[in-house]
């Protein structure tokens, strides 16, 4: 498989009242063709304000640094004509809240017929046939008498579908999902999931899955990404993640899932909170609430391959103390 | 209404009495279309009937739209059923006035899935948490500065927390607080509408570790609204499932959970994604969605999704049937096999 996206050394940072927030810190990852990548991690991890960074989506008052690279382009490097012409063509996004991307009084076919025709010369019937295939493809009922019905006339999850339909509708390679399925019941997420695999499977689609839901992800997504404070900690296999959990955020957070298997009041927590990302820790940020934390914590650590597919970013393991040619971390100081 | 017992294991009375009681509750709300006529009634609660023990969790869950939050507005009287009734304490609460009113009130103590949706952001904590202490005036004024910190610490929060103010807490901070203010008055029973459901999955440990240790140390009963079955499962000792506006299935969560006989349970289990890249995906149980509580089907509501209706979940609303000790489940289906195999 080939990578489909690239990042390197990204940074975004938030210019507010308080300073700079320093929202994602030099995170590096590819994207294979045809995956579908989980980027998980608590609020405030910087997994939203990346996806936005890809799409070109940030404010003015967002400072960004590093590459992206898209296919071959460069997206950063775009104009903002040639960014709008990528987005919803090439590269689409699915929120969480489908009224993000739906005009609430605009019935919901010519929607999606309207993205085909801002990107492509198609007639207008040709559209409206697209659009109805769509409908159908992601399982709206009736999608011929729906055509017509504004997107309040929808539940919520059939709106999810919709969304999904307009996301789809130009054949994109990429496709963004930030919690697509956090504001629906489990039923309708469980279809919703099963949509999402099935274009996978059909359409090759690569997606990008932004979720705090470690079950979603579990359930669906190959490779994993976990970020906290703006950092990216870990990166692997679904099956490593969960089974081999190497940065002690990622374990941390695994145990704090409730289950049965756990006596009431006995789940593990994270002592401490999330840093005030105006005045981030030097180094690695977990590092303030890290049980294993020493010295060498202060300086950042690279992201280091661990196993073949497997990469951690933690100064307990031993690719990353030969990443950053520091065999013996205790010979290495606080600096930032 | 008859019930069918399941092999040997036939229910003993609970010991003791229960200290909550709902009784055939209904709570039907009208819709703002008007153009449907003004008869058009939202079905939220429709006939339910369930008890909690002293030091009891009993989980209610279900989707949007199950009536699980009107269930639990009406056990904290915010709001008036239709019929049917709630007994605290062996005390028809919707008759109550007066003292009696203030009693109930100080006894079932709410916690809100936003606690500070109920709180005024410019006031300070302290003032928050004793809220209902001054309204029901216990103590004196020293005597509910020194229960603020108390509180507090109960709860994990240093008591220098009693002079800050909303906007510099964070969610599970804020939850705490909420949980403060809900212990002051000493109550008896909680009702926690989605308590965790907004906070992250390290701070929703922290807060459910917090009202495990609460229910044990203080003898609390919780009623637990929720929509999260992981948690339920995780903090409930007994779970009653709610489609629709009636409960279709309950009992001790563990028997619930691993031998579900509704079949609507059975897809709300199939559904939740377990973190388990290695666990099987069943894929989605169920087609459709839940119908409008406006005009819901007959007979059983679950018919028109249900993957094992037979003709007669169109006509017959099905009865509770008892399963096992505690355990009941209201589906034809489910009983016709229990009978088959009592054969």
């Amino acid at each position: 498989m080939s990578d489909l996206l690239a990042l390197a050394h990204v940074d975004v940072g938030f210019a507010t009242d308080d300073g700079i927030v320093s929202a994602v810190s030099d995170v590096s990852l590819t994207v294979e063709e045809g995956e579908i990548f989980g980027l998980v991690g608590e609020s405030g991890c910087g997994k939203t304000t990346l996806a936005m960074a890809l799409m070109g989506l940030l404010p003015a008052s967002a400072s960004v640094a590093g590459s992206v690279r898209f296919g071959e382009r460069d997206v950063f490097g775009l104009s903002p004509e040639d960014l709008r012409q990528l987005r919803g063509d090439r590269i689409s996004m699915i929120f969480q809240d489908p009224m993000t991307s739906l005009d609430p009084t605009f019935p919901i076919g010519d929607q999606v017929a309207e993205t085909i025709t801002a990107h492509r010369d198609v007639s207008k019937h040709a559209a409206r046939e697209r659009a109805l295939a769509l409908l159908a493809d992601v399982g709206i009922p009736e999608a011929e008498r729906r055509y017509d019905d504004p997107p309040h006339r929808l539940s919520g999850g059939m709106r999810q579908r919709v969304v999904i339909a307009t996301a789809l509708a130009n054949e994109p390679s990429l496709v963004l999902a930030d919690e697509p399925t956090t504001a629906l019941d489990v039923t309708i997420q469980s279809q919703v999931l099963d949509l999402l695999r099935d274009l996978r499977r059909r359409l090759r689609t690569t997606i990008v899955l932004i979720t705090h839901d470690l079950g979603v992800v579990a359930q669906i997504c190959d490779r994993v990404g976990v970020m906290y404070a703006g950092q990216l900690v870990e990166v692997s296999t679904v099956r490593e993640i969960f089974r081999n959990p190497k940065h002690p955020y990622t374990q941390a957070l695994l145990a704090a899932l409730p289950s049965e298997r756990q006596a009431p009041g006995s789940l593990r927590v994270i002592g401490g909170r999330v840093p005030d990302l105006t005045d981030p820790p030097p180094g690695c940020r977990f590092s303030t609430r890290c049980p294993y934390a020493m010295d060498v914590c202060a300086t950042v650590p690279p992201l280091a391959h661990e196993t073949g597919d497997h990469l951690v970013a933690c100064w307990l393991s031993e690719a990353t103390k030969a990443a950053a040619g520091q065999p013996d971390h205790a010979s290495t100081g606080g600096a930032a | 209404m008859s019930q069918v017992a399941f092999s040997d294991e036939i229910a003993p009375a609970r010991p003791g009495s229960p200290i909550l009681r709902v009784e055939g509750l209904v709570k039907h709300f009208p819709t703002d279309r008007g153009f449907l006529g003004s008869d058009a009634v939202v079905h939220a609660v429709d006939g339910v009937d369930f008890e909690i023990h002293p030091g009891e969790v009993l989980a209610v869950v279900g989707e949007s739209g199950s009536g699980k939050s009107t269930l639990a507005r009406c056990a904290l009287r915010l709001t008036d059923p239709i019929a049917g009734r709630v007994v605290f304490d062996d005390r028809d609460v919707t008759a109550l006035k007066g003292r009696g009113l203030a009693s109930f009130r100080q006894q079932v103590q709410p916690v809100f899935q936003d606690p500070f949706s109920s709180i005024d952001p410019r006031w300070r904590i302290g003032r928050s948490i004793s809220e209902s202490l001054d309204a029901f005036r216990i103590g004196t004024k020293s005597d509910r500065r020194e229960r603020v910190v108390e509180l507090l610490d109960r709860v994990g929060l240093d008591p220098s927390f009693a002079r800050r103010r909303p906007h510099e807490l964070s969610g599970g901070q804020r939850q705490r607080v909420g949980i403060a203010a809900a212990l002051a008055p000493d109550p008896r029973l909680i009702v926690a509408d989605e308590p965790v459901s907004a906070l992250d999955v390290s701070v929703q440990a922290q807060v459910l570790n917090l009202l495990a240790e609460l229910q044990r140390d203080l003898g609390l009963a919780i009623l637990f609204v929720a929509h999260d079955l992981s948690v339920v499962q995780h903090i409930s000792h007994r779970t009653a499932v709610m489609y629709l506006g009636k409960i279709v299935e309950t009992g001790p969560t563990d028997r619930v959970f691993r031998d579900p006989r509704h079949p609507y349970t059975q897809a709300l289990l199939q559904s939740i994604p377990h973190p388990d890249p290695e666990r099987p995906i069943a894929g989605a149980a169920l087609t459709g969605e839940i119908p409008s509580p406006i005009s819901p089907p007959s007979g059983c509501r679950f018919r028109t999704r249900c993957p094992v209706a037979i003709e007669r979940c169109a006509t017959d609303e099905p009865e509770m049937t008892l399963f096992g000790t505690g355990h009941t489940a209201a589906c034809h289906v489910a009983r016709a096999e229990l009978e088959r195999s009592a054969q």
